[in-house]
């Protein structure tokens, strides 16, 4: 398969083994994203969103490790690339946000030199320079009096300031891709507006593509262009993010949606929440066929003993079984 | 209307963050005070759910510890069904604590993990009911039953159980000594969306089986809509507004409810653009002065930072900004 695709997940596999059996926390999945394009992950506790989001930046914790399938950035295999191979990648072509900035900043150190490190690590600058390019990315992202906030300790900085530096971070080494875990799910509201609106921004404007990992549909519906469903660990549905989330045909993909409160549109008569019943199976407890087959409220006989493939569906990519016959 | 159930009125309640004495002297510091709850009011009717809503530091959780007892207010009052908490008798007060239960917001820190669930949910029926210990194990089963889960899982301990489940068996405890009145301390925010639909249908059904009032704590909006009858926002420990769950969506009055609704993410808000407020929450320390949300409304005038807004009523709701000074204009 030859795209231009910035990113291609192919087939991608990640196995941990245990005393207890094998546990496939990420299983056959494979999307892709452009240059530009804002993609989303989302799925429950458990899906495999981050792990896969860690995959493919080679940061799996042992002794998870890549099992199957690849990741390719602009066409050069990056899954099987050693340590060192890595480090050039990570950085200066893949950036990352996690979820918790106070952790992934080092509080010995101030925002300046956090920062021009990085940039001298990157992309061979001198210290002065650094130094600039650390305060051009301050202003960037839109600290109010960067100069005098570059000496400044993360802990001098309010949970939006901190996430605003770690985004400044993940883009001063001008990557291609950027993967976002979770970046506003510790963030007030209003602060997660600003930070979504900027990631947005900063990225349309640099044409940097954006994985951004998130369980809250709403953020998908507002800042993504394209969306992959994952459930237990397998890709249930992608799609563009309207068409996913206003004509979703995967029966989980519409509970995911259905059960979301709406604060803007709902009946005055209070109608109920559309609810699924129980819970994501357990890595080792998964069922056969289709892993979403016991919580489906369409379930059929096939679903019980075959697993879907995924198959194209006017504008998705959807894994399964019902209305498939009619296609084929 | 309704007789309410819960009245509050001007609670405040302050906390002393100062340093150590001797820091104190050492450093030249006077001492420094938190209010963290500024005189708060609002009653909420039987049978109906009232929602506190606000972002972190906006005395959310603070106001319900002092409404089941946890903490003692520094001043104001709070009167559940006719017996003020602070000044009644020692037996009023104790029949009126079993009347009110807690949902807390952690199904994991929540839940005693030496402890059966049985045992969990039989706890307050010990604590307040005189029964024989064969009507206990009946009314625990009954409990477990009515939250959706079986008689089988009473003998289990709670790490057996998926977040959802769990906060099911911490309603199950809240129902066990029949109470009226339930605070419910963000009871979804640790939950994925397909479970916390699950609870919260589970809640609005209890309530209407079992006529309960809800004090129903959130940071959410969404669930705001979906679950309140009336709402009240707060900011910086001052209840800014209150009203109708329809109308406070329909025709928000203070610039910061307006604020919060347009930065709720929304299903249907495909490529929505925010215009988003400037700033954060100030340090709730040395809040601003005059109105606390001056500094980031876009609606300001120049006397807002300098003159508290007094509460101006309409109706059924309330508003303290200055853009309403003459009364509401909606």
């Amino acid at each position: 398969m030859t795209t231009n695709a910035l990113l291609e997940v192919n087939n991608l596999t990640v196995e941990i083994p245990t005393r207890r059996g094998t546990l496939i926390p990420v299983n056959e999945v494979s999307f892709n994203i452009d240059r530009g394009e804002i993609v989303g992950v989302v799925g429950e506790s458990g899906a495999g969103k981050s792990i896969t989001g860690s995959a493919i930046i080679g940061l799996l914790d042992p002794p998870a490790r890549i099992a199957g399938g690849s990741v390719t950035l602009q066409g050069k295999l990056i899954s099987d690339m050693n340590e060192n191979q890595l480090r050039d990648i990570r950085g200066k072509r893949i950036g990352t946000v996690f979820q918790d900035p106070l952790t992934s900043l080092d509080p010995l150190m101030s925002i300046g030199n956090q920062l021009s490190e990085t940039a001298m690590a990157h992309l061979n600058i001198g210290r002065d320079q650094a130094r600039e390019k650390a305060l051009q990315a301050l202003i960037d992202v839109g600290i109010p009096a960067a100069e005098s906030r570059l000496d400044a300790y993360p802990h001098e900085f309010s949970g939006g300031m901190r996430q605003r530096v770690v985004i400044a971070l993940a883009l001063i080494g001008d990557p291609e891709l950027i993967i976002a875990d979770e970046p506003t799910t510790a963030l007030d509201v209003s602060v997660q507006a600003q930070v979504l609106m900027l990631l947005k921004r900063l990225c349309k404007e640099r044409n940097t593509g954006v994985m951004l990992i998130t369980h809250d549909m709403g953020v998908i519906a507002e800042t993504t262009d394209r969306v992959v469903v994952l459930y237990a660990g397998r890709v249930a549905e992608i799609g563009d993010t309207r068409q996913v989330l206003t004509a979703a045909i995967h029966p989980y993909t519409q509970g995911l949606v259905g059960a979301t409160p709406n604060p803007t549109n709902l009946a005055n008569s209070q109608e109920r929440l559309n609810q699924i019943p129980g819970t994501m199976p357990g890595l080792l407890s998964m069922p056969a066929g289709c892993p979403f087959h016991p919580r489906c409220s369409e379930v059929m006989e096939v679903c019980k003993t075959t697993l879907p493939t995924l198959s194209q569906r006017e504008n998705s990519t959807i894994a399964c079984h019902l209305g498939a016959e009619a296609k084929t | 209307m309704n007789e309410s159930l819960v009245t509050v009125q001007a609670l405040t309640r302050v906390f002393d963050v100062s340093k150590p004495w001797l820091n104190r002297v050492l450093a030249r510091e006077k001492r420094q005070t938190l209010t963290a709850v500024d005189s708060v009011d609002f009653s909420i009717e039987r049978g109906s759910t009232y929602a506190l809503v606000g972002e972190s530091g906006s005395g959310k959780s603070t106001i319900a510890k002092m409404l089941v007892g946890l903490l003692s207010p520094t001043s104001g009052r709070v009167h559940i069904d006719g017996v003020d908490l602070a000044n009644a008798s020692a037996a009023d007060i104790s029949s009126t604590r079993k009347r009110i239960h807690m949902i807390f917001q952690d199904p994991y820190a929540s839940l005693n993990p030496r402890w059966r669930v049985r045992d969990i949910v039989g706890e307050p029926i010990d604590a307040f009911m005189n029964v024989s210990a064969t009507e206990r194990a009946k009314k625990v089963d009954e409990l477990l039953e009515k939250v959706g889960l079986s008689t089988k899982d009473g003998a289990k301990f709670p790490h057996e159980f998926s977040g959802g489940q769990r906060q099911r068996i911490g309603i199950a405890r809240a129902l066990a000594s029949d109470p009226e009145f339930i605070v419910c301390d963000e009871p979804t925010s640790a939950l994925d969306v397909s479970v916390q639909a699950q609870v919260l249908n589970l809640m609005r059904d209890l309530q209407r089986d079992l006529g309960l009032t809800y004090l129903f704590i959130t940071h959410d909006l969404a669930v705001v809509r979906y679950m309140a009858d009336h709402v009240g926002v707060l900011y910086l420990g001052r209840l800014i507004e209150s009203a109708p769950r329809q109308q406070l969506f329909d025709s928000p009055a203070h610039p910061y409810t307006q604020m919060l609704i347009d930065a709720a993410p929304r299903v249907d808000g495909f490529g929505r653009d925010h215009e988003a407020v400037d700033g954060e929450i100030p340090d709730p320390i040395s809040p601003p002065s005059g109105c606390h949300f001056h500094p980031r409304c876009k609606q300001r005038i120049d006397q807002c930072n300098q003159q508290v807004p007094t509460v101006q009523h309409a109706d059924d709701r309330s508003v303290s900004c200055l853009l309403h000074s003459q009364g509401l204009n909606l």
